[in-house]
């Protein structure tokens, strides 16, 4: 990428049909993209009990991102701003269902659904203001706030982007610390300019998971030139890990109301097993805080 | 678009309060066989709403899934097979998406939906 894209135009004015389908011909922007979303996908730490999950590529564009979430067995919704990008994902008929729309109008799905995102070379696109009545932070925000909502507890998105500068980065993490995230950015080759790939990881809600995988690649000093051959699973970390008092956790997380408590509690019991019986405290709402 | 995606989806559009489900209004319905896997369409089986899938199912011109369901249906290949063929088999190719709330029709084109929202909506 010699200039920055985001720079030239508007993504759906930039992303029409020529540039899409030079973006979805070009192999080295294949193999990139599929790299990329390998890692991504890999430090989503999805649970693995080998149960497909329903996953959501943001800026999904003409679905390299998402191919390398169906080959590893997921089923994936993607979003994309881009109708020239979408066409394209459609006539290579990709798995994943495909939206038109824009990230920065927020997501509309429903709360605690999804079991992880991913979105590749597509935040930054966010900071700029295209129109008059764009204003980025709230973008930003109406965008973080909807993928907090309908993230599954414990789920993570991942993000690979590319900032422009420190004041973005900033911003965006801002943004999705806001939103109720906790989580960092993770640098992969640091040393390499050619290499280098940042991915911002956040987690929504709590999960026991160990952090092992948050590492980002190629950072413990040694020699770190663009050789292919190094070994990569060798490299040691580089994370800023920040977290942010959780709020938003009485809505739809884990609080399922009283209605169905009970109506588990008769499932349950018809087929034979022992449920405590219904008394006025079964379901009853908590304090908001413990 | 297929079920799956249309039962998690609602209307986004700003002063909505209930945005689901979206009503399906189906002009092509296109049919592509994909492998089974119980195990995910169990897990799915959680988070489906069930009454929405059933109206979204009907709308596509399938109208083979009970109305009422509890856990007890997955022990049922049958059931599996009837799931299975509407959440992910079924694809809205043209027709339309309609926010119950405004009425506001969300158009679908080449199996894509065009969730954009105009500048008054956001
Ligand atoms: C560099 S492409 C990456 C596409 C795909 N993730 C891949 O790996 O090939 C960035 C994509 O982000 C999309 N995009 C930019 N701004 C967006 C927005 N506000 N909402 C949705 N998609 C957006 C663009 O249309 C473009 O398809």
């Amino acid at each position: 990428m010699a200039s920055r894209p985001e720079l030239l135009a508007p993504p759906e004015v930039f992303y029409d049909d020529t540039e899409a389908r030079k973006y979805t011909s070009s192999s080295r922007i294949i193999e990139i993209q599929a790299m990329l979303s390998e890692r991504a996908l890999e430090l989503l730490a999805l649970p693995e009990d080998d149960v497909p999950k329903l996953l959501l590529d943001i800026g999904c564009g003409s679905g390299l991102s998402g191919e390398t979430l169906t080959e590893n067995g997921h089923h994936w919704i993607g979003l994309d701003i881009s109708p020239s990008m979408l066409n394209i994902a459609s006539e290579r008929e990709v798995e994943g269902d495909l939206l038109l729309g824009d990230m920065g109008q927020g997501l509309g799905l429903r709360p605690g659904v999804i079991d992880g995102a991913i979105s590749i070379s597509a935040v930054q696109w966010l900071c700029n203001a295209d129109k008059s009545s764009h204003n980025p932070r709230l973008r930003l925000k109406a965008f973080f706030t909807s993928l907090y909502r309908c993230l599954a507890n414990g789920a993570r998105a991942v993000f690979q982007l590319y900032p422009e500068n420190l004041d973005q980065r900033e911003l965006i993490l801002n943004a999705a610390m806001h939103a109720g995230f906790a989580g960092g950015i993770v640098v992969d080759f640091p040393h390499s300019s050619k290499r280098r790939k940042e991915f911002l990881v956040l987690t929504c809600g709590q999960r026991s998971t160990n952090t092992s995988v948050t590492k980002g690649k190629g950072e413990d000093g040694e020699s770190c030139s663009d050789d292919e051959s190094e070994d990569e699973e060798n490299k040691t970390v580089s994370i800023s890990d920040r977290h942010r008092p959780r709020k938003k956790q009485k809505h739809n997380k884990g609080g399922k109301g009283r209605e169905w408590i009970m109506r588990k509690k008769e499932q349950m019991r018809r087929r034979g097993n022992d449920v405590p019986p219904n008394t006025k405290y079964t379901g009853r709402k908590r304090k908001d805080r413990f | 678009m297929r079920l799956l995606t249309h039962n998690m989806l609602s209307s986004n559009i700003k002063g909505v309060t209930n945005g689901f489900p979206l009503r399906i209004e189906a002009e092509k319905v296109v049919e592509k066989t994909v492998e089974m896997n119980p195990d995910f369409l169990k897990k799915m089986f959680d988070k489906i709403q069930w009454k929405a899938f059933v109206d979204g199912s009907r709308a596509m011109g399938f109208t083979e899934l009970p109305e009422e369901v509890d856990s007890s249906v997955l022990e049922s290949d049958e059931f599996l097979s009837r799931f299975h063929h509407a959440l992910l088999e079924l694809h809205l190719e043209e027709g339309a998406l309609v926010c119950p709330e405004t009425g506001r029709r969300f158009p679908v084109n080449k199996g894509i939906p065009n969730m954009l929202l105009h500048e008054d909506e956001v």
